[in-house]
C-alpha cells in the first residue's frame, strides 16, 4: 500500500544550506562578495581585470573563477593582481555552493576585502544556484540584443545589479536601452543599473564606487 | 547539464524524507516547477532513471506540475500573462509590473511504500 508524504521543500535546499554557510563564512571574515553571471563573451573577465587593476591600490581582491576547463580566466585575474582560484566544473554548466566552498577553502579570507566569483558563461543555469555571495550581478552586453530580459527571465531575475556592457557599440547595433531596462526592472524592481564600456572605460567609476561602498559597509559591520 | 544537479538534489531530498517517514521504497515524486524556472522535463526524467538505479527510489515516477508565470500591475493590480502578453499593463498602461508566480522549484510530496520494522 502506498502512502503520500507531504514535503514542500525547495529542490535545491541542500545547495541553499551550503550557500548560507558560505555567506556566514564570508561575513565572519568581513569579506564582501559578488557572484558575476553572464553569457559567454559578455565581458565578465575583462570587467574583473579592470576592477582589479583600479581597486588594487585600495583593496585586497580575490577571484574564484568557474569554467568548464582551462585556467585562462584565473590566469588573467592573477596577472591583474588578485588572488585567483580556478574551479573547473568538468563540463557542468554552472557553479554551485559546494564548488564555491572549495574555492573559499583555498583562500585566506582574512587577507581579502572583495571577492569576485566569476560564474560559468551561461544565461540559463547559474541563476538557479545560490552561491552564498552578498550580491548577484548579471553582465549583459549590447550585441546580445535588447530582448534578453524577456527571453531569459529566469536569469534576469533575482539579481541585485545589472551591468550593460559594450555601450560603445550602441551606435552600430539595434538596441533600445529603454526597452531593455524596462524588462530588467519589471523582473527586479529597484535593481541597480550600470551602463558601461570596458573598452572606453565609460561607466566604470560608478561600478567601482558601488563596490567600494559595499566593501566599506562589510568592514564596518565586521568591526562592530 | 543542470537537470542532473536538480535530479541528484531531488533524489537526496526524497530519500531523506522517505527514511524520516519510515518507508522502504519511494514510488512517486511530485514536483512543482514554475514556468520561468529553467527545467527541461524530459532531460530530468532521463537522468532520474539512471541515478535512481540501486536506490530505494528505483523505478519511481516523477510528475511535474508546472505553475504558469503571472505578473501583476503594481499600480492597478491587474494580473497578466507575461508569456503571451506584452510587459505593459493593458488596463492602466503602467510599465511597473511584478512577477507573482512562476519561479517555483520544490518537492511537494512523495509516494512511499513499506514500513521499517
Amino acid at each position: 500500500m502506498s502512502r503520500r508524504v507531504e514535503i514542500v521543500e525547495d529542490i535545491l535546499s541542500a545547495n541553499d544550506h551550503l550557500a548560507a554557510e558560505n555567506l556566514a563564512r564570508l561575513e565572519a571574515a568581513g569579506v564582501f562578495s559578488v557572484n558575476l553571471m553572464a553569457s559567454p563573451g559578455a565581458g565578465k573577465t575583462t570587467l574583473i581585470e579592470q576592477t582589479i587593476s583600479q581597486l588594487r591600490p585600495r583593496l585586497r581582491l580575490a577571484v574564484i573563477d568557474g569554467d568548464l576547463a582551462t585556467s585562462l580566466d584565473a590566469d588573467r585575474a592573477a596577472a591583474a593582481g588578485a588572488e585567483a582560484v580556478q574551479i573547473n566544473t568538468g563540463g557542468q554548466c554552472h557553479l554551485d555552493a559546494v564548488m564555491v566552498r572549495r574555492g573559499l577553502e583555498a583562500l585566506d579570507l582574512s587577507q581579502i576585502d572583495l571577492l569576485l566569483v566569476e560564474n560559468v558563461g551561461n544565461l540559463v543555469c547559474p541563476s538557479s544556484f545560490d552561491l552564498g555571495t552578498h550580491r548577484r550581478v548579471l553582465i549583459a552586453s549590447v550585441p546580445e540584443g535588447d530582448d534578453k530580459p524577456y527571453k531569459y527571465p529566469g536569469s534576469y531575475r533575482a539579481i541585485d545589479a545589472l551591468v550593460l556592457n559594450k555601450i560603445d557599440l550602441l551606435p552600430h547595433v539595434r538596441f533600445d536601452v529603454d526597452t531593455f531596462r524596462r524588462g530588467v526592472e519589471i523582473l527586479n524592481p529597484g535593481v541597480r543599473f550600470f551602463l558601461m564600456s570596458c573598452t572606453t572605460g565609460e561607466g566604470l567609476t560608478a561600478w567601482l564606487e558601488w563596490l567600494e561602498a559595499e566593501v566599506g559597509e562589510r568592514r564596518a559591520e565586521a568591526v562592530t | 547539464m543542470h537537470e542532473l544537479s536538480l535530479a541528484e538534489s531531488t533524489l537526496e531530498l526524497a530519500l531523506r524524507h522517505a527514511q524520516g517517514a519510515g518507508a522502504t521504497r519511494v514510488t512517486g515524486l511530485h514536483l512543482v516547477v514554475g514556468e520561468f524556472t529553467p527545467l527541461e522535463e524530459s532531460s530530468l526524467t532521463f537522468y532520474w532513471d539512471r541515478i535512481t538505479r540501486g536506490t530505494s527510489a528505483s523505478g519511481s515516477r516523477v510528475s511535474i506540475r508546472r505553475v504558469p508565470a503571472r505578473m501583476a500591475c503594481v499600480d492597478c493590480g491587474r494580473a497578466l500573462d507575461p508569456v503571451t502578453e506584452t510587459w505593459c499593463c493593458p488596463t492602466c498602461g503602467s510599465g511597473r509590473l511584478r512577477l507573482t508566480s512562476g519561479d517555483e522549484c520544490y518537492l511537494e510530496s512523495i509516494d512511499v511504500e513499506g514500513e521499517v520494522a
